[in-house]
């Protein structure tokens, strides 16, 4: 063991921030669920990418850095410091990225790759429907291959960023006999494809940030089936590990969120001790987001030795959605009655930040498999207990 | 960074875990409950046939020259099988304390207690009651600036009863022949850190407990029926040792930094050592508190194993300083204006 950060490692420190500071828009950007901030994101995509640092952990033929994990849990830490923009391309770089890498063809990974790296192909999530959620395989919307093509008919829901997105990737059902997690298959989709609606949904914060797609007979090369035909699910899994683990969710932005929790409860402390549950909670909140730091280092060193991430990875995505509930729940009783502002009131004075994280930390639990979904896997997986 | 354990770090958990399941089974435990002194001879020679009772002496002293680092899945293993036995205290408290002490106490006691002749035991302040004194052959006594060091014939003991049948506590009234072997600031600084190892013990221990107290729930709700199924199969069970879990899983990596910390003497040792404390024992007191639910009645008799755990596990909690000593102590790391937190600052 050895817990000191490398002269390469510290030097590459230096290069992010230092690229970052050169580069990071001074001013956040809008949202990227409206769509003059979505074209703004989009363009910082271009603006990582060109200085090679989009996906550090990409292959560098692939326009990538080759990082192992270590450097990527220190380019978060640089990237969430400065507060650069969110990864307004995340579905696409953190999730179908590795999948493509690992169950992609050549041809799909060359075409598909560079214009999701650059952003100038946005990614959206096609999994959920209707009667899909939880209870993935469930899902009913059809794929029938016809010569050379699917033919797309059905629902998804909840596609987040479907609303500006270029393409969508998901599950389809191309064995209409088939039950369950059989006879589906990994396809994606052009948003622009003729046959498909995108309907937008507001949510809580009223933004569209994720919309229905209806697929009336959409048509779908072959060339963009993922994987083989049947084995959806197999990828989709893969997919999924991605988004609830390591990779999406590294601990920056969550020590970030802490210290500004404990710097807003430092400036309002007086008024904050009114209720003495507010500095526990506020304490707590620092060591979980330090413990979430430490248990992902470990890990990281973990799989850099060639260890397998386990089922205690389950673990991961109830512990870092109720951290970040309960951090912004803290902010929230330390703001007190400014605490309802949104940001642009006049009167807010920049606490609306706190309730957008607010609003966002509500999905946390139930996005990617709902916690209670979660905790059933860490029950039955990790722990053994009877089905 | 390495944030991993040695090969061979490895191996010696696995090694003294295949011993320690074998050879401290509850019914060994429950047996010593009706000894006199709680304490085998038998036992204790053979942790020391192992190694374990000098792994932190000095080889020049007989021992194995490790640190805490080496010893910390070691005492989480001790934790798992609610080892009566001052291992840990020896490990990670007394030796080490020797061990900055230096000079003739050191050179006399070190070799016996890795030899397993004799043990030594510590009482700070913190803790009011001295563990296992009456099984002391030299103890070191903290009292105010002072830190005397007394045979049992230089000390009075009363026998303090413990809600751990297996915690031995005492008074310790220092006689005629105590002896003063450190005083003032050279007190306050052993004292300190043997209070963070102290601490770092605990933590380590009741990662163990807390895992052990999982595992007879896994295996008794898998086992006993209602409704026609196992109680384990229903969500409601399974969520309360899911909750367990996760708060388990992420107590671990800050105890394994306190380790390093300590073994290192960093200046963030003190720090790391009460978060590790505070959420290893706030793991394990979720542990007891879903554990003995989902046991039902049979957790509340004195029949079922799972007390053993859950009660070391609760007196663990409050000692080498309870949750508000530890909480202090991080509050004045980072409820200070020039506090050094967020992204980046956890390895600083």
């Amino acid at each position: 063991m050895d817990l000191a950060f490398t002269q390469q490692q510290q030097a590459f420190r230096e290069e992010v921030r230092g690229w970052l500071a050169a580069n990071a828009p001074l001013e956040p950007l809008q949202s990227f669920d409206t769509e003059e901030g979505f074209i703004q994101h989009r363009a910082w995509e271009a603006t990582l990418n060109k200085g090679r640092w989009g996906m550090v952990t990409w292959p560098q033929v692939l326009g990538g850095r080759g990082c192992d994990l270590i450097e990527w849990l220190i380019f978060e830490e640089e990237y969430y410091k400065i507060r650069a923009p969110l990864r307004v391309n995340q579905n696409g770089i953190f999730l179908l990225g590795p999948t493509l890498m690992e169950y992609g063809t050549e041809e799909q990974k060359a075409r598909i790759l560079p214009k999701m790296a650059n952003g100038e192909e946005v990614w959206a999530q096609a999994w959920s429907e209707p009667n899909a959620g939880s209870d993935m395989a469930a899902i009913r919307t059809t794929a029938t291959l016809e010569g050379d093509t699917y033919i797309i008919n059905g629902q998804k829901t909840w596609s987040t960023r479907a609303v500006w997105a270029d393409w969508c990737f998901g599950m389809f059902r191309t064995d209409p006999e088939s039950e369950r997690h059989r006879g589906l298959t990994f396809i994606l989709v052009p948003l622009n494809s003729p046959g498909i609606t995108v309907r937008p949904i507001p949510q809580l914060d009223g933004l569209p940030g994720f919309a229905e797609i209806f697929f009336d007979n959409v048509e779908v090369g072959i060339e963009n089936r993922l994987g083989d035909e049947g084995a959806g699910w197999s990828v989709a899994m893969a997919t999924a590990g991605f988004e609830r683990g390591l990779m999406l969710r590294s601990p920056a932005r969550f020590q970030e969120t802490a210290r500004r929790l404990v710097e807003l409860y430092m400036a309002n402390r007086e008024s904050a001790d009114c209720d003495p549950a507010v500095k526990d909670a506020v304490l707590g909140a620092y060591l979980d987001a330090e413990s979430y730091c430490l248990a992902t280092y470990q890990t990281a060193c973990r799989l850099n030795k060639g260890g397998k991430i386990g089922a205690e990875s389950s673990t991961n995505k109830i512990f870092w959605s109720e951290l970040d509930q309960s951090m912004h729940a803290t902010a929230m009783s330390i703001l007190g009655a400014r605490a309802e502002l949104l940001a642009h009131a006049p009167s807010a004075n920049g606490v609306g930040t706190w309730l957008d994280g607010w609003l966002f930390s509500q999905s946390g639990p139930i996005y990617a498999g709902t916690n209670e979904v979660q905790r059933n896997i860490v029950a039955e997986r990790m722990l053994g207990m009877p089905r | 960074m390495d944030f991993t354990f040695s090969e061979d770090q490895l191996l010696f958990q696995e090694s003294v875990r295949d011993f320690l399941v074998n050879e401290v089974t509850a019914e060994r435990i429950r047996a010593s409950w009706t000894t006199d002194s709680g304490r085998e001879d038998a036992l204790w020679n053979q942790l020391a046939e192992l190694g374990l009772t000098g792994m932190t002496v000095p080889e020049v002293h007989g021992g194995l020259g490790m640190t805490e680092l080496d010893f910390v899945l070691l005492a989480q293993e001790c934790g798992y099988v609610g080892l009566p036995e001052p291992l840990v205290h020896t490990v990670m408290v007394a030796v080490p304390l020797l061990n900055d002490m230096g000079g003739e106490l050191a050179a006399q006691w070190l070799p016996k207690v890795a030899s397993g002749e004799a043990k030594v035991i510590v009482g700070l302040e913190q803790n009011v009651l001295v563990e296992d004194a009456h099984v002391a052959d030299l103890l070191l006594i903290q009292q105010g600036a002072k830190l005397y060091a007394a045979t049992p014939d230089q000390v009075s003991l009363r026998h303090n009863e413990s809600v751990d049948p297996s915690r031995k506590l005492f008074t310790v009234e220092l006689l005629d022949g105590a002896s003063v072997v450190a005083s003032g600031e050279q007190c306050a600084a052993l004292t300190a850190s043997t209070l963070n190892r102290g601490a770092l013990g605990c933590a380590a221990q009741v990662l163990g407990l807390a895992q052990r107290m999982i595992d007879l729930s896994v295996q008794y709700t898998s086992e006993r029926q209602q409704f026609g199924k196992p109680i384990g199969s229903f969500q409601a069970v399974k969520h309360h040792m899911a909750n367990v879990a996760v708060r388990l899983e992420y107590a671990k990596a800050p105890t394994h930094r306190a380790a390093y910390a300590v073994a290192m003497d960093q200046d963030v040792a003190a720090h790391a050592v009460s978060h590790a404390k505070l959420v290893a024992c706030e793991a394990a007191n979720l542990a007891a508190k879903n554990s003995v639910q989902v046991h039902g009645a049979m957790g509340y008799t004195w029949e079922v194993d799972l007390h053993i755990f859950m009660k070391k596990a609760w007196a663990l909690a409050n000692t080498w300083g309870d949750a508000g000593f530890h909480k202090r102590r991080i509050g004045e790391r980072i409820f200070v204006t020039d506090a050094v937190l967020g992204a980046g600052a956890t390895f600083v």
